[in-house]
């Protein structure tokens, strides 16, 4: 086992594996959080904006998605996200794509878990917001988003430990991640098959079981009482 | 869907000519950004006829996309069929009054839950073909299957779970009453509810192995993916063939969704959701089951 961990680099694949969690989090963070509050403004072209962005991204498979970022954005359309002159350009590049991709996909599903967290809001506050006088981005930021992320957080986490295994899709495009360096071990070591799945399994889970566990905690903790 | 909280007052005319100036403000932008991909899809000749009529002549539908659509839907088909057999199963298990079974199933469901389809996938084909299980033709088939069984039947357990949790504890009770085990009375009484108030959930979770069996492509398993690729490739219209199998399965799945929506509705209507008591009775939550199944592919 100690020896597997010498012959492969398994830490570092996990830590672009965390990386790409990260970043890929951020942006359908920020992604979704606009997209949903498109589809819950008053303006009817935004809201039609925002439903079609969710029913095309939610529909795709991921692994489309992220095929797409390299072979249709880069290789067909020359969308060029590292410095071209960096000696390992290929590899940037192909890490922000994925990044992208991750970015696109799971914003969907961010829009839907804060709606779902909007609905939680009863709507005697924002009634009461209405009535004191603010406008409709005032609803929003002070009374309504505050309480709605807090709602959210169940299904926001879900969403995360999703994102978080759906980094594996992007070995897709040669993203050297934890699934990437289980391909190449699967090869270079077909003896130790077993070892090699309990391994990278076991780190998926020491991933997605604190997580899930924080998310149940922080939901039960941070809901707003009624 | 449920009914939107309503954010906003019904507009005033100076609202109104605000709304008005956003909605233009959206529009241009968004026909902008159209035109500039648009743009860039030309520049790199995507938008000329020679890389579109392809998809127009029958040979590449029944060379590739259809052949490659059946794949899809086999693996799909087939993995739904057993993931909700083993889906019934784990979730039975883990209701189970014998602790060991309990918590064995308890661990299979959290460890598949876990752990990513796609290392599954890679996992079971070289298993299958380290060992020579199955036939060449049908490895990549046998490994898709099983990965996407196992993920699903997991979530599926949770679900059984989730339903037989929220209908009311009288059920359960009157069973007993009559003198039903708690085997019997799981069998007959609450697991008949709880898959009905499933369905529309189990209609989602189609759509998760649908997209799911895209997966395939890694291990080289002819599905639609594939088969655009290799039209692709042969006819030097990549963009065009993503984009075709991409419109193929938001449109299947669209349509799933919308008649998960529809179940949901009609089933609420016969008052059969999870939970079997009217919306809002005091005390009583009713199970989101659509929300446990937000989990995505």
């Amino acid at each position: 086992m100690a020896e597997l961990f010498r012959q492969f680099d398994i830490i570092g694949a996990f830590r672009t594996t965390i990386y790409l969690t990260i970043l890929s989090a951020i942006g359908s963070l920020l992604i979704g959080t606009v997209v949903a509050i498109m589809r819950v403004s008053p303006v009817r072209i935004l809201q039609l904006l925002g439903t079609s962005y969710v029913n095309v991204f939610r529909n795709t498979p991921l692994t489309l998605i992220v095929a797409f970022c390299n072979i249709g954005l880069f290789v067909n359309l020359g969308l060029r996200l590292a410095n071209p002159d960096s000696p390992t350009f290929l590899v940037d590049n192909n890490l922000r794509l994925a990044i992208l991709g991750l970015s696109v996909y799971h914003a969907a599903f961010v829009c839907e878990s804060l709606r779902s967290g909007i609905n939680t809001v009863p709507t005697g506050q924002a009634e009461a917001a209405r009535s004191i006088g603010l406008t409709f981005t005032q609803t929003l930021r002070h009374v309504v988003m505050p309480q709605a992320f807090r709602g959210a957080i169940a299904p926001l986490g879900n969403t995360l430990i999703a994102l978080t295994k759906n980094t594996t899709v992007v070995s897709v495009i040669g993203v050297a991640e934890a699934s990437y360096l289980m391909a190449d071990m699967i090869e270079q070591r077909p003896d130790v098959l077993y070892t090699t799945f309990a391994i990278i399994a076991l780190g998926f889970v020491i991933l997605t079981l604190p997580v899930g566990i924080v998310v149940t905690s922080l939901s039960r903790r941070l809901a707003v009482k009624r | 869907m449920s009914e939107q909280t309503v954010l906003f007052d019904a507009p005033g005319p100076r609202a109104l000519r605000r709304y008005r100036i956003v909605a233009g403000a959206g529009g241009a932008v968004s026909l902008l950004v159209l035109a500039w991909v648009l743009l860039k899809l030309g520049q790199k000749g995507n938008l000329s006829g020679a890389k579109w009529t392809p998809f127009l002549q029958p040979a590449t539908w029944t060379e590739y996309l259809v052949p490659g659509l059946v794949g899809t839907l086999k693996a799909a088909a087939i993995s739904i069929v057993l993931a909700g057999v083993l889906g019934l199963l784990l979730g039975a298990g883990r209701l189970s009054n014998v602790a060991p079974l309990r918590w064995v199933c308890s661990v299979v469901v959290e460890f598949f839950r876990a752990v990513p389809v796609l290392l599954m996938m890679l996992f079971t084909f070289a298993l299958y073909s380290n060992n020579n299980m199955f036939p060449p033709s049908q490895l990549s088939l046998a490994a898709v299957v099983t990965a996407l069984t196992l993920y699903n039947g997991a979530v599926i357990a949770e679900l059984v779970r989730a339903g037989v949790g929220g209908l009311p504890a009288g059920q359960r009770e009157a069973g007993l009453s009559v003198g039903l085990t708690e085997g019997q009375a799981l069998r007959a009484i609450l697991l008949p509810q709880a898959l009905t108030a499933m369905l529309p959930a189990l209609v989602g979770q189609l759509v998760v192995v649908l997209k799911d069996s895209a997966l395939g492509y890694v291990i080289t398993y002819e599905e639609l993916l594939n088969k655009a690729n290799q039209v692709g490739t042969s006819l030097q219209n990549i963009v065009p063939a993503f984009l075709v199998v991409a419109v193929l399965f938001i449109v299947i799945n669209y349509g799933l969704t919308r008649l998960a929506g529809l179940l949901e509705r009609r089933l609420n209507r016969r008052g059969r959701t999870a939970g079997g008591a009217a919306p809002g009775a005091p005390g009583q939550e009713p199970v989101d089951l659509m929300r446990v199944n937000t989990e995505t592919g």
